[in-house]
């Protein structure tokens, strides 16, 4: 598609929008759709029809996650933006009966709560809104338009400048400025240079990633395209778990017509730029989401990692230049170049830039999926996003990071969320799993939990992760059976030292921090445990 | 082979070596000991054993001697209190996670392993011993398997891969259940890629390898092929 031809379409389908009086959205993503929410979109569609209401009047459209799962289903109404909760198929005619007016009130849910008035959504801005399985729905949204300006107005090195200006850090964990890693891709001698979306996703607790292709995968797409383009990259691969069937589902959907309208492939837009974009399965080992072992795996090898330097950066897939970069991070690209660097770089704090989205689980009022902006503070998540633990429960501690991170007690909830902070708390940042644990869960217990989601998640190459996530397994399962001995405490101590020393990958590395924070932040707990067994 | 050189200095003394040598290289060039485990002299570096990690000023993180590249003007420390520990703690898992029991090992004496826990002190273990029960595989003509002794150094991977071209090891399985295999985890006996060369037994740290008819301490390896093998592929090797 030409840019005219990309502004044709979207114009075509804004028109046809604008028609409608109404329009139902009907969240059909992983978590409304085991409760059925295809049936209610088929419900709503039955009664619609019963009722002779015709698709110009009111649209019953399958959209993306609307955030608030735990109260799932959710469906949310166009244009007044009000939302039901808990819907069933059988309140189909409940729901038709209300528009006009206030949906019933044991379906009612209020917009205007913390939990989506403290949002700001970039990278989210669409799901909810469009179905991800029609491009028209993305361009109509203003989606590929960028993409378009971007390859008729703007060269490789000014691209990098506005990500460079974004202040854009990576989603995937580490925050490597992604501006730096661009312009390193971009200079790196050797071609074809590859770029890969990091789709993994392994870390209990999120699903982040797998959200924004449920919900809106044209605009990681987009990002491909744009990155691609920066650092001269003509392959792509998407490395996504073969668990996520419904992304991997709407992610082949929109590659084909991206494909089919001249977004992929060659000549992209009328221009010289081409790029392919593969799919490739992971099989669920969570070390595949680290950089090196994804790019073995890609490579038909066993997926294991290998030290750096040299960088993927400087060779990657098949030894070429490689850019390596998170879903959400590929998702934030097109608002940057559409609002310009500046733009974001005023959204969050000092050194962390833009927006993170959070998946809140555990003991919390409202489970489900956040953008907020950095600088956020983790009591503002908890407390007024989250809507606190629930009643009859009392906070304890919040887990970011996964089995990377660590536990956070309340003294330190009113911490800024950027990645200096949560790191000098020994935590990180993380991929965006946030676990909230009330008085009823052991410490020790918790971190045991994680250790043994490391241990069996090694890989086994290097020898501190593979013995000493076994080790450090079997002396916290003594401290909750009641034998452990002091120097028990000792040998951990040195262990999680040693671990996060010398391990050959950020698995092993990282693995010690649950244990290491809850050490630093509840060690009245181990304490109590070595008195219990007398030892 | 011609590059820039380089000056670096290593454990305070100034040393020089060639762009793209690894601090290893030049380690040993000048005559500085640094304990190894799976690095062999002329197959691709595994990074894996964790025993050569050395500090370098202004690295955040101890960084593996056998595959880092020097620069003008690093400076390199291979001994230091924590290094120690770090190192004795390593072969102390090793030891713990299978059963090494020397006095009836085949390699006992020519063991890399049982000579690394010497030069580096080992003299008891810390860590409850694992005792898992693993496999021997006696099913080829002229080898033996002993899973309990290995220590997944990968050298008998990256032997058969890189030099012998056969590429019949690998490994199967995650974390401490990792195993080398042959094939597709097919008894050796049996395998059709094997060529029974013999190089994975001759680079095998440990007793895990060996040649049948051998007994108790009687399986010295020889590693002499290699530096032969490099040296005529137009490689340098230290
Ligand atoms: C054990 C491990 C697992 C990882 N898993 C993921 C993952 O699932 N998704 C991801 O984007 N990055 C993951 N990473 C980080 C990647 O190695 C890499 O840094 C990231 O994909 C770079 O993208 P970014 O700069 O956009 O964050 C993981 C790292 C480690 C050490
Ligand atoms: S740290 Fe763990 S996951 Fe990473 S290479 Fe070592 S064994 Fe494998
Ligand atoms: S069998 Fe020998 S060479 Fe192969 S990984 Fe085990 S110890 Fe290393
Ligand atoms: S010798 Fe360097 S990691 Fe094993």
């Amino acid at each position: 598609m030409s840019p005219d031809e990309i502004r044709g379409m979207a114009e075509r389908e804004r028109e046809h929008q604008a028609g409608r009086s109404c329009v139902l959205q009907v969240c059909t993503a992983a978590g409304c759709q085991p409760m059925q929410s295809v049936e209610i979109k088929t419900a709503l569609e039955a009664e619609a029809k019963a009722r002779g209401i015709g698709e110009h009047q009111c649209q019953v459209k399958s959209v993306g996650c609307l955030g608030l799962c735990g109260s799932g289903p959710l469906v949310r109404r166009e244009p007044d933006g009000a939302m039901y909760q808990r819907v069933t198929p059988g309140d189909a005619p409940a729901i038709l009966d209300s528009l006009g007016s206030a949906p019933p009130t044991h379906l009612f849910l209020d917009t205007r709560q913390p939990f989506f008035a403290r949002q700001t959504r970039i990278v989210t801005a669409n799901s909810g809104r469009i179905d991800p399985e029609r491009l028209e729905d993305y361009l109509a949204a203003g989606g590929y338009a960028t993409l378009a300006r971007v390859l008729t107005e703007m060269s490789p090195q000014e691209v990098i400048g506005e990500i460079t200006r974004s202040g854009l850090r990576g989603r995937g964990g580490g925050g490597y400025p992604t501006g730096l890693k661009w312009s390193t891709v971009a200079k790196s001698p050797g071609t074809p240079k590859t770029i890969i979306c990091n789709a993994d996703e392994g870390d209990p607790g999120a699903f982040m990633d797998r959200s924004v292709l449920e919900s809106d995968p044209h605009r990681m797409i987009e990002g491909m395209l744009i990155a691609a383009y920066a650092v001269g990259a003509s392959e792509g691969y998407i490395y996504i778990r073969a668990e996520y069937p419904l992304a991997i589902a709407r992610l082949k959907t929109a590659l084909r017509h991206a494909e089919r309208h001249g977004l992929l492939g060659n000549n992209i837009c009328g221009t010289r730029f081409n790029l392919r974009i593969e799919l490739r399965l992971g099989a669920g080992a969570f070390v595949c989401g680290e950089e090196t072992a994804l790019i073995a795996s890609i490579e038909g090898n066993r997926g294991t990692p290998r030290p750096r330097p040299p960088y993927p950066a400087e060779r990657g897939l098949f030894g070429h230049p490689t850019l390596i970069n998170n879903v959400e991070t590929y998702a934030n690209v097109p608002s940057i170049l559409e609002r310009g660097g500046e733009w974001f770089a005023g959204i969050g704090t000092e050194r962390s830039k833009g927006t993170k989205v959070f998946a809140l689980t555990g003991s919390i009022a409202n489970t489900g999926l956040i953008e907020v902006p950095m600088g956020i503070t983790l009591r503002d998540i908890v407390f007024e996003i989250g809507g606190g633990v629930p009643e009859g429960a009392r906070f304890k501690a919040v887990q970011t990071g996964g089995p990377s991170g660590g536990c956070i007690p309340e003294q330190y909830l009113n911490t800024p969320v950027d990645y200096e902070s949560l790191m000098s708390l020994g935590s990180i940042m993380g991929s965006g799993g946030m676990i909230i644990m009330d008085d009823s869960s052991s410490m020790i217990d918790v971190a045991r939990y994680f250790m043994e989601f490391c241990m069996t998640e090694s890989c086994g190459k290097c020898i501190p992760c593979r013995m000493g996530t076994v080790e450090m397994h079997e002396l916290l399962g003594r401290f909750l059976n009641g034998s452990a001995a002091k120097a028990d405490l000792d040998l951990l101590e040195d262990l999680c030292e040693m671990v996060k020393s010398t391990s050959l990958c950020g698995l092993g590395q990282s693995a010690p921090n649950p244990v290491l924070t809850t050490l630093r932040y509840f060690r009245p707990e181990y304490d109590a445990a070595l008195a219990a067994g007398g030892r | 082979m011609a590059g820039r050189v380089l000056t670096c200095q290593i454990d305070g003394q100034d040393v020089s070596g060639l762009e793209e040598s690894t601090i290893l290289e030049v380690a040993r060039e000048h005559h500085i000991r640094i304990p190894t485990l799976c690095h062999v002299p002329g197959l691709p570096e595994a990074g894996a054993c964790r025993v050569c990690l050395v500090e370098v000023e202004g690295a955040a993180r101890l960084l593996p001697a056998c595959v880092t590249r020097i620069a003008e003007g690093m400076k390199v420390k291979t001994e230091s209190e924590r290094l120690l520990k770090y190192r004795r703690m390593t072969v102390e898992m090793l030891f713990a996670e299978r059963n090494h029991i020397c006095s009836v090992c085949v390699s006992n004496g020519h063991c890399d392993l049982q000579w690394l826990a010497q030069t580096l002190g080992v003299d008891h273990i810390r860590f409850p011993y694992r005792y898992p029960a693993l496999p021997v595989d006696s099913s080829h003509a002229r080898f033996v398997a002993d899973h309990n002794r290995c220590v997944l150094c990968l050298r008998c991977v990256r032997v058969c891969g890189e030099i012998e071209g056969a590429h019949t090891w690998d490994v199967m399985g995650r974390g401490a259940d990792c195993l080398v295999i042959t094939d597709l985890a097919q008894p050796w006996g049996e395998s059709a890629s094997c060529t029974s060369c013999g190089k994975c037994v001759q680079v095998c740290p440990t007793g895990a390898l060996s040649e049948k008819g051998k007994s108790a301490g009687e399986m010295a390896k020889q590693r002499r092929f290699l530096p032969y093998l490099t040296l005529m592929r137009g490689g340098n090797h230290v």
